[in-house]
């Protein structure tokens, strides 16, 4: 029971670290109409700002803060350079151009911080296990980044719902030619939009990389998963990426654990041990072939698109 | 009718293909000979992504996969011992078109964006569990030790390997060019520009391009087979996505208008990565912005440079 509870834990913040991935990703296409491949570049260069910020400044907290606004910058830097050329064009092309800038962005990183990976240690008030109830103790970390991404959706909600910036957001989504009619900085806002989808990937990142080592192409695994859950939650929808970002989280963390133990029960065990790795991989894209079968637009389509 | 540019540089690149070997015997690089088998491997890949990518919009991510279903249907099969080729390559060839079949019927009920994201994400699917069987070398990819048996044609023999590459990859080519020739290219075409239009006279749309998709699979299969008996290895790097992602740069580079122009994509292409390898390891952080300079500036293709081409003054073309 401890482990199945722990195992939810660990979905959830698997599931929520997800959702800042997918989040960047439906708002850019939402927004832009862009496909973008190279946002898992962008995870990668924000777990790389972190480990490197950290062990400049000494502190795992101020290296993270500088390495969110640092990601938030090149982020800004790529759509001004190569992206804001890319709009407007067939998503053919998008896949191509951000093709290409994942190629530079992996070498550009193993030029700058050598082949190797690098690790991110944690402080150690945040590397303990926290004691939840009564003989149930969970990581500290791991509990960290569950309220963090937490507060950055419900922040990210009151942006896109609540503000002048936010409605300006939701209107160039729905026509953008109106909103720049009526003398909206549409470009700035663009270069916003694509420097805040940077900036969550970046987090993503960086709150990832003490768990896992920074390494090149880490950023590539993670983007197959946004993708799958932009497809689940309808691409466009914030509100159903944060609902299938849970869903996926979930389902490949409990299936990765409890799988094995249920093909057990149903096979041989040489069998199932041979199945099991391979079948418990193929969980969420079943859930995907499921959804796509009853609704191919996804559960909460933005419509239209 | 004249001869244009377009054809006669078709007719050039195979010429020289052909001749390769001779070159190849008098100069004594052998290296050259494995890299251009290579490169007709990929181009038989990317002509057959040309299919469903160019002639009918579907903008497939996945491809790669089967590259990598067709080489580990050759590779196990070769594991349990099974050596012959008439048994190795069919079975390949199967394998491939019931993956293509599947995720055919499922990944065309939606389009665009989502199509490119779902081809992917079910490659990658064939990947992970490519990856998780032990039995096959897991992440760690097979060895295979002997090349498929075809009786009397000895495929360990590099320039007889070669053209029996070469050769299903002319064949691959014309086979592209008769299809989206033919009335079900025309369908199929005809879906790429306005698909409700054509359903609205009556095609089965969905059935076209499952069809063309299943096609284009097998043919992607085929490459496998033969990838995996050049390198005498295969292993689930084959099947990445940025594989895939490479493929469709030979593609738009080559150019997605005509049957052949694929092929001129993975030449320039392979042939581009082994240039700027010799100048510098980190040849990908000049490859990467020239992929996307393409992209902004060279729409069309090498295909497309040379059809605009025309012939000097007064070798105007009849009407």
């Amino acid at each position: 029971m401890t482990l199945f509870i722990e195992q939810c834990l660990n979905g959830l913040q698997f599931g929520l670290l997800l959702f800042l991935l997918a989040a960047g990703l439906t708002l850019v296409f939402g927004i832009m109409d862009l496909v973008n491949l190279a946002h898992g570049s962008l995870y990668m260069i924000g777990a790389y700002f972190a480990a490197t910020f950290a062990a400049w400044t000494g502190s795992f907290v101020l290296g993270a803060i500088l390495a969110f606004f640092a990601t938030l910058l090149v982020g800004m830097a790529v759509e001004v350079i190569a992206m804001r050329r890319l709009y407007g064009r067939d998503h053919l092309d998008h896949v191509l151009g951000t093709f290409g800038l994942i190629l530079f962005f992996d070498e550009a990183v193993r030029l700058i911080w050598g082949p190797d990976g690098m690790s991110l240690p944690l402080p150690s008030w945040l590397n303990t296990a926290a004691t939840i109830a009564p003989g149930f103790s969970y990581s500290a970390y791991k509990l960290a980044i569950i309220a963090v991404t937490l507060a950055v959706a419900g922040g990210l909600y009151l942006l896109v719902m609540r503000t002048r910036i936010g409605m300006l957001i939701r209107a160039g989504a729905s026509n953008r030619e109106m909103v720049g009619a009526l003398g909206v900085n549409i470009k700035l806002l663009y270069t916003l939009v694509f420097g805040l989808g940077a900036a969550l990937a970046g987090l993503a990142g960086l709150m990832q990389a003490p768990i896992l080592t920074v390494q090149i192409g880490m950023g590539e695994n993670i983007l197959i998963l946004a993708f799958v859950i932009t497809v689940i939650g309808g691409i466009g929808s914030i509100r159903g990426s944060f609902i299938a970002a849970l869903f996926v989280g979930f389902v490949d963390t409990l299936g990765r654990s409890f799988f094995p133990d249920i093909l057990r029960a149903v096979l041989s065990p040489a069998a199932a041990a041979t199945l099991a790795p391979a079948l418990s991989s193929m969980l969420i894209y079943l859930l995907m072939a499921i959804v796509l079968i009853v609704k191919p637009e996804g559960l909460f389509s933005a419509g239209g698109r | 009718m004249t001869l244009s540019i377009r054809n006669l540089a078709t007719v050039a690149l195979f010429a020289a293909l052909l001749l390769l070997p001779l070159y190849v015997q008098a100069t004594g690089d052998r290296f050259l000979l494995t890299l251009f088998t290579r490169i007709v491997i990929l181009a038989l890949a990317a002509v057959s992504l040309n299919l469903i990518l160019g002639f009918g919009g579907m903008m497939s991510f996945g491809h790669a996969a089967y590259l990598g279903i067709g080489g580990y249907a050759v590779g196990m099969l070769a594991h349990e011992g099974i050596v012959s080729g008439l048994i190795q390559w069919p079975v390949a060839l199967a394998a491939s078109a019931l993956f293509a079949l599947v995720i055919g019927a499922l990944s065309l009920r939606t389009r665009g964006v989502y199509f490119i994201m779902i081809t992917l994400a079910f490659a990658q699917m064939a990947y992970y569990v490519i990856a998780g069987i032990a039995r096959y070398g897991g992440d760690d990819g097979l060895t295979i030790y002997k090349r498929s048996q075809f009786g009397a044609l000895n495929l360990s023999n590099k320039v007889v390997f070669y053209y029996v590459c070469l050769a299903l990859l002319m064949a691959t080519v014309y086979l592209v060019w008769r299809l989206v020739n033919s009335r079900f290219g025309m369908v199929i075409r005809g879906a790429r520009s306005n698909e409700t239009r054509m359903r609205a006279i009556g095609f089965p749309t969905y059935r076209y391009k499952l069809v063309c998709f299943v096609i284009a699979g097998t043919l992607g299969g085929l490459a496998g087979a033969l990838l995996a008996n050049h390198n005498e290895f295969i292993s689930p790097a084959t099947m990445y996505w940025t594989r895939s992602g490479d493929l469709i740069v030979m593609v738009v580079l080559g150019g997605m208008g005509s049957a052949a122009g694929p092929v001129f994509g993975a030449v320039a292409l392979l042939v581009l990565e082994e240039v700027l390898s010799g100048i510098t390891e980190y040849w990908q952080i000049i490859l990467g912005p020239l992929l996307l300079l393409i992209v902004l500036f060279a729409r069309g293709g090498i295909d497309g440079l040379l059809a605009a081409a025309r012939w000097p003054q007064g070798k105007k073309a009849p009407a």
